[in-house]
């Protein structure tokens, strides 16, 4: 079987739609994210999450939260998790209020003593409890912010000695495109971000990257069997178009994967498979349609000496296609 | 260097072996706490693969000094002598290899596998350090008492037997088994066995001062489940208790566990004692630990030792004997030294650090909690599982529609990298975590990634009318920057993940990396040594089929 074999579509007229299709679907998630916050973890908040199992099927979200206002606890956040059977309940810590370190324990026992007293002890299963300090979460704040600086810092640091700056540059913009645009996605399904999501927005970048990189080897080859006369737009078509075959199956394989963890993963792991599914799109969608057009944008206004000899430095499909 | 096929094969037979070599089940004893209090030695067969809590089921800790309550002076040497604490109390959790360890300069973790009751452990950790120093048993009143606690366990149905050939499992508890004939165990040292025999004195060996007795270690899981018998606690003499020490020693090749008979009342306890310190004594050059009492109890101390000069006393933590029980040489006041003959300085400070842990309390507050039921753990596994399989199954489906022949090749390849990597992962004592299970999943879909590149290069020179043997070797000498470049920034993100991830994150980095490298050997080794076979089998005028 072959999929776009030999296909010479012009993708990179494609760089217009693809810049709107991405201010639709950022400017709102990132406005949305300012005004309703990131759904930190409590890995991130400091606070207490429960998990609990229901054995007995009147429990349910109201039923929990008379429990626990009756045992004094008011606030707390309680969503079904995954099944109606599962409960999460959250309090988070108010960041500005003074806390002593001890409250998180105590509001884990105070959650367990509140629900052992409304319904039996056998009723509920714990099935995880965290308890976080704001000391202990101020620093996984500090180390999640280390990582992902450093991780993007030193990918960063790769593209520009392997590769010439303009290129690099390229690959960049294409990476803080899929940056901003998962930012968004995890606003729109307000997904909980952990160290583990946070995680997967570093893998998804190494993921995007691989997409570009692949794609600018080809263009860098491409380059070097050019002719005087060439030109560059149509160079960069034909390399995304050389390459689309393999961006399609590997995203296609990848995506097959990411779907079957989010479907059949179980709902702890399922924030990491979301945000990787819709790395892979995006990802797929940064290398194909903002890659090239940003690297012919920065050589038409830096162009280098292999590009300055070719024709077409214009954002335009020359008129010869 | 690997040009020939056969060398590759041999590579590749290597790398499958050693895979496969590193994840054979193999049987690990772990001496764990049961229900019922007593110790027991636990054989268990299992794949080599460390598994995280996440998926276990268990609890994590992270352990700070308490200074909300005022500060503590030295808070470092205050976390050092919790850590003495918790490890003295190891085996009071009742779970297998549990972790503790100092974390940074202000924290202990506290990693506990399948425990049940995350309640008690937390109270495990909390409670305060007890120390007291006790006199052993001068008058050997427990030997003597030693038929009766022997008569009062085979009334109690167990008697001493022949000692099975794997000793000291679970099941041997209760039944009519155990027990050492004389001859065999004792060998070359110096320690022999108590003359009369009898379901406990056949296990107790003589130690060297009043009140000490040496246990084999492989049976200090069964007396301490004997001497913890309503009927054996009604036999021991009044006033007196029987003690672990908190380390085996070793005598010749083999390692007791010492068993001290001390008496119920205490010298001294931690309240009494102000501090301690090693040091080295500048006449003879030997390692000591000297120690201040209160005013108080430099009184009744120097009361205590003026009665009991050239008695022994056992110092004990959470009823833990600490070091064989040194000798009252003189009348002891406010100040005193414990003379610990040939041992290093380490050691001496390590008693100083026990004596301190007594001394001054160390209070310490949970900063971090992490619990995961056993059942969550449970379905952690069986889902990621079920989700890598059809992971693995949908890869395996596309790969044969789109490339056919060369996708049987691909598929194989992934076999390979599956086994390596989780081979690798065994190798390298990694942690399987939860997200580094959905990591390993994901990379079942990315790692097929290498192969096609490979082989879509592969068609294109085909296209241009290269021969099948051109086009294999063009696929793979251009295809490689490609895949190279990649991955390198894939395994540098991975690396800061597991230097600032917490523990599952640090899975997930460990998976990823291990399956990275497994995936670039996979494609570079295994694929090509396949194209190579092909090539030769079906010479160079067939057509390549991709």
């Amino acid at each position: 079987m072959r999929l776009f074999d030999n296909a010479q579509y012009n993708l990179m007229r494609g760089w217009k739609p693809a810049l709107i299709i991405t201010i639709l679907f950022a400017i709102p998630g990132l406005v949305l994210l300012g005004i309703r916050g990131l759904n930190s973890s409590i890995e991130f908040t400091g606070g207490t999450l429960i998990q609990l199992h229901a054995n007995d099927p009147a429990i349910n979200t109201a039923g929990i939260r008379s429990a626990l206002a009756a045992g004094g606890i008011v606030g707390a956040e309680i969503q079904t998790f995954g099944a109606p059977d599962e409960f999460v309940i959250r309090a988070r810590l108010d960041p500005r209020a003074e806390q002593s370190e001890s409250t998180t324990q105590e509001t884990r026992e105070a959650v367990r003593l509140a629900l052992t007293e409304t319904f039996s002890a056998e009723a509920f299963v714990i099935d995880r409890a965290e308890a976080v300090s704001p000391k202990v979460s101020g620093e996984l704040r500090e180390r999640a912010v280390l990582a992902l600086l450093m991780g993007f810092g030193a990918t960063f640091l790769v593209l520009w000695l392997r590769y010439e700056w303009r290129f690099g540059l390229a690959a960049i913009i294409a990476t803080l495109h899929d940056i901003v645009a998962t930012f968004a996605f995890v606003s729109y399904l307000n997904l909980e971000v952990s160290l583990v999501v946070l995680a997967a927005l570093l893998t998804l970048v190494g993921y995007s990257l691989n997409d570009t990189i692949v794609t600018f080897d080809r263009v860098r080859e491409n380059v070097k069997k050019s002719k005087r006369g060439d030109y560059f737009y149509n160079l960069l078509n034909r390399s995304i178009n050389e390459t689309l075959p393999r961006t399609v199956l590997t995203s296609g394989t990848t995506a097959a994967a990411t779907l079957a963890l989010l479907i059949l993963g179980g709902s702890v792991i399922r924030p990491f498979a979301w945000v990787m599914t819709f790395g892979i799109v995006t990802g797929t969608f940064s290398s194909i349609f903002i890659a090239s057009p940003v690297l012919l944008w920065i050589e038409r206004r830096w162009p280098s000496e292999d590009v300055k000899i070719m024709k077409g430095a214009g954002m335009a499909a020359p008129a010869t296609t | 260097m690997f040009s020939t096929i056969r060398s590759r094969l041999i590579v590749i037979a290597i790398l499958v072996l050693v895979s496969l070599a590193s994840l054979i089940p193999r049987s690990v004893t772990v001496r764990e706490r049961g229900p019922d209090g007593a110790m027991r030695d636990v054989v268990t067969k299992r794949v080599p693969i460390k598994r995280g809590l996440d998926l276990l089921g268990g609890i994590h800790l992270a352990l700070e000094v308490d200074q909300s309550k005022g500060a503590v002076a030295n808070a470092s040497d205050a976390l050092d002598r919790a850590l003495t604490v918790i490890r003295s109390r190891v085996d009071e959790f009742g779970v297998a290899e549990p972790l503790i360890q100092r974390v940074g300069s202000d924290r202990i973790v506290v990693e506990l596998a399948g425990i049940t009751d995350p309640a008690r452990a937390k109270a495990i950790v909390e409670r305060s350090a007890f120390l007291e120093w006790r006199l052993t048993d001068m008058d050997n009143q427990f030997r003597e008492a030693l038929p009766a606690v022997d008569r009062a366990l085979i009334e109690a149905g167990i008697t001493a037997g022949e000692r099975p050939a794997q000793p000291s499992t679970i099941d041997q508890l209760l039944g009519a088994d155990t027990a050492a004939a004389g001859g065999d165990s004792v060998t070359a040292d110096t320690t022999q066995t108590l003359d009369r025999p009898g379901p406990l004195s056949t296990l107790l060996f003589n130690g060297s001062i009043p009140g000490e007795f040496l246990v084999p270690e492989e049976d200090f899981p069964r007396v301490d489940s004997l001497i913890r018998l309503p009927d054996v606690e009604r036999a021991i003499p009044r006033g007196l208790d029987l003690v672990w020490a908190a380390e085996p020693v070793s005598q010749g090749a083999r390692s007791y566990r010492p068993l001290y008979a001390v008496e119920r009342r205490s010298v001294l306890t931690g309240e009494q004692l102000q501090d301690a310190n090693a040091n080295i004594d500048p006449t003879s050059k030997q390692a000591i630990v000297t120690f201040t009492l209160t005013r108080a109890g430099g009184r009744r101390f120097a009361q205590e030792t003026r009665q009991h000069v050239n008695d022994f006393m056992a110092i004990m933590l959470d009823g833990r004997v600490f070091r064989q029980p040194p000798v009252i040489r003189s009348e002891i006041g406010r100040n005193g030294q414990i003379e610990l003959g040939s041992a290093s300085l380490q050691e001496a400070q390590d008693l100083a650090l026990v004596l301190r842990a007594g001394a001054l309390p160390a209070p310490l507050q949970i900063v971090e909690e992490r619990t995961v039921g056993p059942s969550l753990g449970r379905d952690s596994i069986r889902q990621g599982t079920r989700a890598g399989m059809v992971a693995g199954a949908l890869v395996i489906l596309i790969m044969l529609a789109y490339y056919r022949f060369a996708g049987i090749l691909a598929v194989s390849a992934l076999s390979f990298y599956a086994l390596f990597t989780i081979g690798g992962l065994a190798m390298f004592g990694a942690t399987l975590t939860l997200p580094g299970l959905a990591g390993f999943v994901l990379s079942l879909g990315m790692a097929v990634d290498a192969n096609v590149l490979i082989f879509e290069r592969m068609r294109e020179e085909l296209k241009l009318n290269k021969t099948p043997r051109l086009a294999v070797d063009a696929g793979f000498q251009h295809a490689m920057p490609a895949i190279i470049d990649a991955n390198v920034t894939t395994v540098i993100t991975a690396a800061f993940l597991f230097q600032f991830g917490t523990g599952p994150v640090k899975g997930f980095a460990v998976t990823l990396i291990v399956g990275i490298i497994a995936s670039v050997i996979t494609a570079v080794f295994v694929t090509k040594t396949f194209f190579l076979i092909w090539l030769q089998r079906r010479g160079p005028a067939k057509e390549l089929a991709i």
